[in-house]
């Protein structure tokens, strides 16, 4: 009944185009962890401004987001700390979270913000032992044996946002052990019938702010995939009547065709060490895998076989790909080993596996799985070959992993529309993205960016 | 369009053939004197010419039809082409070698499934129908196969009744 009303409240306080998002939020998981992130202090230099985003909040909705944390709404928190001198070890003891974040911005010059903020477990008076902050740095007092991070920078206005999200990364850093992923990009592809160009590439942010559109076509684009330096973008551009494959540089917005021969280009893939690019090309008659060298653009075919061989993605240590193929009837995943071209069927369970893409440990792939309720994403156990099926929405696709391998950002159809959704590895907490304008897919997740 | 000149002249003389096999020379009396009206067998002969004429015209419109109708559905995840098409293929492959004309094949494929597989699916669609206007007499260069996967689909449902009509392959003159 509580979850009931916390869920009407939410629908009453946002417009209903995010509503959708909220009610969400409000149903993660039983076993996030709470935690507290108190809005910063803000003191201006002269005239009076606000900083450009509220820092605090972007910190919340990032952890909120990964599922494993449940921020403290803002008017359920029993202090407003800005310094360690000011926080009041019991009142967090007796709300009951995990951790509390709080923090100063300090105006220095018009744009230019000084952003302190700590984390602090209200719980341990040893955690200052385990953390990396400096002797003397601290102010001497009780609470500061309870800090884990201690953080301090300047930040200007145009990455300001992308501070907030490296904070998050340090704060969910801290309290999982695992290196966090927010301060990432997703490349997309929008689809707005009412623009003369309908299709768009975009790439934003990992929260989805902050979006560039980075090429727009009067024809499909298909397919981006970031290279392993996060610099460049490979993608199906239909833009000359049929498919072909072109590398695009972000920051100089240089582009060049890779592939262009005849029949369909698609489904490139950069290897981990980014000196080739796997790619399914049917110029030979049918759709197989070869393997171009970037530097000198030769190609190295993969697979011989006359069934559908497409959807190439390399296992982390380079050693091995892992694809779709038909050859056994029906849409199967199978590996091959690059040394030795030894090639293995994969997956048994379901009629149709595909589009499958290996987990950051290489220990199991992610794939879309078909059962009888429809088209799912699904997790397989490389050497078990349990499958776990994810996701509780139907025609997924296009799935893409965090670098940090915790959350799979995938395509799906919500309602009428094409859009984004996102689902944690374990498949106990996914959300959809919702989109403004068009129809939304073909998400690519960039690698790790600083 | 010289082809459909063809289709047009062979109609006409179906018609005439009809028409001599079905009409006997006019009876007279012994008067002499040529009967006013059209005898029964005369009605007979002019009913079974216009049944002709209308049989030949309907079949020409029928060919006419299949000829303007370009689009090829498929089944989920299949690439058979369903024999209720063959006729119209061999009409445009007999209009093709006839004329000389060249065509676009773009398959295309429904979105479930993922958009890479669909893409290999969309071309082994078109290439099924470009082997069978070739049986047909079509050499290959008078055929580019195009597939466009699950990208451009025909209807923006998300049912069945929008995937039937988005497995198909499009037959377009260049």
């Amino acid at each position: 009944m509580k979850r009931f009303l916390a869920i009407l409240l939410m629908v009453l306080a946002v417009s209903p185009l995010k509503a959708e998002i909220e009610i969400l939020i409000t149903e993660g998981r039983d076993d996030a962890r709470p935690i507290a992130i108190v809005p910063f202090a803000f003191e201006a230099a002269g005239v009076v401004a606000a900083p450009p985003f509220d820092f605090a909040k972007i910190i919340a909705d990032d952890l909120a987001r990964s599922g494993k944390f449940k921020p403290t709404a803002i008017a359920d928190l029993p202090q407003n700390p800005s310094s360690v001198e000011q926080v009041d070890l019991n009142l967090w003891k007796t709300l009951g979270v995990d951790a509390v974040v709080y923090g100063l911005v300090k105006e220095k010059s018009p744009g230019i913000y000084q952003v302190s903020y700590d984390l602090l477990d209200p719980y341990n008076d040893k955690a200052i032992f385990d953390s990396q902050i400096e002797e003397g740095s601290y102010a001497l007092v009780d609470q500061s044996q309870h800090l884990m991070l201690l953080k301090d920078k300047i930040v200007g206005q145009d990455n300001y946002r992308w501070n907030a999200h490296i904070a998050a990364d340090e704060i969910y850093e801290a309290l999982t052990g695992e290196r966090g992923a927010f301060a990432t990009q997703i490349a997309y592809v929008e689809v707005d019938r009412s623009q003369q160009n309908p299709y768009q590439l975009f790439v934003s942010d990992s929260d989805g702010f902050g979006a560039q559109r980075i090429f727009s076509s009067r024809m499909p684009i298909m397919s981006p995939a970031w290279s392993p330096n996060g610099q460049q973008l490979a993608y199906v551009t239909f833009e000359n009547g049929r498919s072909e494959i072109v590398r695009q540089d972000l920051a100089k917005a240089q582009r060049d065709v890779l592939a262009s021969f005849k029949g369909f280009n698609s489904a490139p893939t950069w290897s981990p060490g980014g000196s080739k690019m796997a790619m399914v090309l049917s110029k030979d008659g049918n759709p197989e895998i070869y393997l171009m060298d970037l530097t000198t653009q030769k190609l190295t075919r993969l697979t011989r076989h006359y069934a559908i061989d497409t959807e190439p993605s390399w296992s982390p240590d380079g050693e091995s790909i892992v694809f779709t193929s038909d050859r056994g009837g029906r849409p199967q995943i199978y590996r091959v080993f690059l040394d030795s071209g030894e090639t293995k069927r994969v997956t048994f369970e379901g009629r149709y596996n595909a589009g499958a893409e290996f987990s950051p440990d290489g220990n199991s792939i992610v794939m879309v799985h078909q059962s009888s309720k429809g088209f799912h994403l699904a997790t397989q156990d490389l050497s078990s070959g349990a499958i776990n099926i994810l996701t509780k929405t139907n025609l997924d696709e296009s799935l893409s992993i965090a670098p940090n391998g915790s959350m799979i950002i995938y395509s799906t159809v919500s309602g009428r529309q094409k859009v984004l959704s996102t689902i944690s590895m374990d498949g106990r907490f996914g959300m959809p993205i919702p989109s403004t304008t068009g129809e939304v897919k073909a998400p690519a997740w960039s690698p790790f960016l600083n | 369009m010289k082809y459909l000149t063809k289709l047009a002249a062979l109609a006409v003389f179906a018609l005439v053939i009809s028409a001599c096999t079905t009409t006997k020379p006019t009876e007279t009396t012994d008067t002499g004197t040529t009967q006013s009206g059209p005898t029964a067998e005369q009605l007979a002969a002019q009913r079974a010419a216009e049944e002709a004429r209308r049989a030949a015209a309907a079949e020409a419109a029928r060919i006419q039809a299949l000829l303007d109708s370009t689009t090829i559905y498929f089944g989920y995840d299949q690439d058979l082409i369903d024999s209720e098409y063959t006729e119209m293929l061999r009409l445009h492959a007999e209009r093709m070698v006839a004329e000389n004309r060249s065509v676009t094949l773009e398959g295309h494929a429904d979105e479930r499934g993922t958009p890479e597989y669909n893409l290999a699916l969309g071309e082994r669609r078109a290439k099924a129908v470009a082997q069978l206007l070739k049986t047909f007499g079509v050499s290959d260069s008078q055929i580019e196969v195009v597939s466009f996967g699950e990208e451009s689909p025909a209807m923006s449902g998300h049912d069945e009744s929008s995937w039937a009509k988005n497995r198909r392959v499009e037959l377009n003159y260049k």
